[in-house]
């Protein structure tokens, strides 16, 4: 069984339809990319999953739990963690606190050592340990979304649009990384525009379309297909 | 202002009020010599005054005044939930003083009262009598609790509607307060006296202390003062802990501390329901105090009196807020109506100035958003964001940008 499994959810802000009908599998060990352009659902799906925009009908099954009406913090204890849209770190407080928020719900005795592990991923976050967060660069910015993302050691972990706003060199750098944390075993629903990073990164890929999927490929042959190249390659 | 000038440059006497702050902060044991220093003062004081002194007893009001003003700091200090009805919790835990600490249910026990651990005094009377403390206790509860139901509607409001919600629930306790008289409880028994006012309150016996007496303030200042260092310690606790990086995790940014599992609705009440338990510890102090609860005393001005309070000391930090909250009692207390209430006359106006108390706040506040936004003793990331321009709005522009 696939480690998460999403069926025909139906997701609404208000009145408005959002997601007519997604279906995902992410297998365990995964990279898994949702590939779209604005406003096609990518980001509701991922708050979906993550209990921030509960899906109205359908079900998300996560390691054998079904989650659609689980509320967030359960759906984190669970192993699910999300770097939001837009990075949302906590501004005023340092990099050191934003890490430790990130590790909310643990109480375990290892937090100190993911805080290591995190600094050997973004060695640059250590050096800005005690700087606030909101005085950084957007690619540290990112960075530190991400490795607060993983503070929780989630098994599986949500990135929404890592690549937003950095620069080609830091974007770079930012799926080098993508690509390290899933090498060091943790499971990955990447949603990104900037489809060619995506791809390269990603095993698989679902192509979204105003709320449902239109395409599902291994992400070599998205990257081939010509309307994929097309409509988000710029090609 | 995202381009305020950094902290201290070119005034020498924030420059070494910055100084001070930083070297306080950075020395444990230099902050706890002098918090020690100032509590064998305040320990001191009543006794370089008359046990009766009005001296005596504005700092009284000002040490019942700063329980309720840290409480209103969890609330809109710490989580960030604007709250502008917390006088309800001021009504509340008065009125569990007036029920249980009076001669006010005078039917109940076919007219010979129930005594809870009361001493000589109260022993006597018909009505409900508990014991001082255990009247806190049940106010805390049913603040609380109140708390929380204010606090539930809230929950998926934001900042300004918040406001209004909680705006419009101090209004329906104040006017449930007033026509307390027309709701029948059973016999005689009403839910408040209205405008009339439940008195006398029970004076608190408490083993160890002389009697609490309007000719003795000192057992009223004390008691107000280990008041005052309970909520203090709380506080600091609670700041602290898990549920106080909770609380600021969600003050920043709400969609995020979700995403980190922060649990918003347990975390929203329970700022809710401690910040309304200590507004109602003050109110059940103050009815004793005062010797009396009247449905007037619940009016909206007094929210925003206690949310001065907060702003003007520096909303967030503990010590900022028990300073705003004595400064704008004296002002309220003494300052208006002891020293400048002739002010008009003299100028040949004809109005007492007491009457113009909420445009005097109201022009302070100004003048503090003019001239240090932050509050006198600020939060250290509050200052950030006023003097650095660090706010959420400018991080999320920059990625949107």
């Amino acid at each position: 069984m696939a480690l998460l499994d999403i069926e025909d959810i139906h997701t609404f802000y208000g009145g408005i339809e959002a997601l007519k009908g997604i279906s995902v599998t992410v297998e365990e060990g995964e990279v898994v990319t949702l590939i779209g352009a604005n406003g096609a659902g990518k980001s509701t799906t991922l708050r979906s999953i993550s209990g921030l925009t509960p899906p109205r009908t359908g079900s998300i099954n996560f390691d054998g739990h079904e989650i659609s009406d689980t509320p967030p913090q359960d759906i984190v204890k669970l192993g699910i963690s999300q770097a939001p849209e837009g990075r949302r770190i906590f501004p005023r407080m340092t990099v050191r606190e934003n890490l430790e928020l990130g590790a909310f719900l643990r109480s375990d005795d290892s937090i100190e050592s993911d805080i290591r592990r995190v600094f050997d991923l973004f060695p640059r976050l250590e050096e800005r340990e005690r700087q606030k967060a909101g005085t950084m660069s957007g690619g540290e910015q990112q960075m530190l979304a991400i490795g607060r993302a993983l503070m929780s050691n989630p098994k599986l972990l949500l990135l929404d649009e890592p690549s937003m706003g950095l620069a080609p060199v830091l974007v770079e750098r930012i799926y080098e990384t993508v690509a390290e944390i899933n090498r060091q075993g943790t499971t990955i629903l990447l949603v990104e525009q900037n489809a060619n990073y995506a791809l390269e990164v990603s095993s698989r890929g679902y192509v979204l379309e105003t709320g449902t999927v239109t395409m599902t490929a291994p992400s070599s042959s998205l990257r081939e297909n010509p309307d994929v190249q097309r409509a988000y390659l710029g090609a | 202002m995202a381009t305020a000038r950094p902290v201290g440059a070119r005034n020498p006497v924030a420059e070494t009020t910055h100084a001070i702050r930083e070297r306080i902060r950075s020395d444990r044991r230099l902050a706890w010599a002098l918090a020690l220093v100032v509590l064998v003062l305040v320990i001191l004081l009543p006794y370089a005054f008359d046990p009766a002194s009005p001296f005596v007893d504005h700092c009284v009001t000002a040490l019942a005044y700063v329980v309720m003003a840290l409480g209103l700091n969890i609330v809109v200090g710490f989580a960030g939930l604007l709250d502008l009805g917390y006088v309800a919790f001021f009504a509340i835990g008065a009125y569990t003083a007036g029920w249980f600490a009076s001669a006010f249910f005078a039917t109940v026990n076919g007219g010979k009262g129930i005594h809870i651990l009361t001493g000589t005094l109260a022993g006597a009377q018909p009505g409900i009598h508990l014991n001082f403390i255990l009247v806190l206790i049940v106010a805390v509860i049913l603040t609380a609790i109140a708390g929380i139901l204010i606090g539930l509607p809230t929950l998926r409001l934001r900042g300004d509607y918040i406001a209004i919600v909680t705006l419009a629930f101090g209004e329906i306790v104040r006017v449930v307060a007033v026509n307390g008289q027309s709701i029948h409880l059973g016999g005689t028994n009403t839910l408040t006296a209205g405008r009339q006012g439940i008195t006398p309150i029970d004076s608190p016996e408490l083993p160890g202390m002389s009697a609490f007496s309007p000719l003795d303030l000192r057992p009223w200042y004390f008691t107000a003062l280990v008041l005052v260092l309970i909520v203090v310690f709380v506080n600091f606790r609670l700041r602290d802990s898990r549920l106080g990086r909770a609380w600021i995790a969600i003050r920043e940014d709400e969609i995020a501390a979700a995403s980190m599992g922060v649990p918003l609705v347990k975390t929203k009440l329970m700022a809710y329901a401690t910040g309304a338990g200590f507004g109602g510890i003050a109110g059940a102090f103050l009815a004793s105090y005062l010797n009396t609860v009247n449905a007037d005393q619940f009016e909206f001005s007094f929210s925003i009196f206690v949310l001065a309070m907060i702003i003007l000391g520096g909303i967030g930090n503990i010590v900022g807020v028990m300073v705003g909250a004595i400064v704008l009692s004296f002002v309220n207390v003494w300052l208006i109506p002891d020293v400048l209430h002739d002010v008009p006359s003299k100028l040949g106006l004809n109005f007492d100035l007491t009457e113009l108390s909420f445009g005097i706040f109201g022009f302070l506040l100004v003048i503090m958003m003019v001239l240090r936004p932050e509050g006198l003793i600020p939060e250290r990331r509050r200052q950030i964001e006023l003097t650095e321009g660090v706010g959420t709005d400018e991080a999320l522009f920059e990625v949107r940008s």
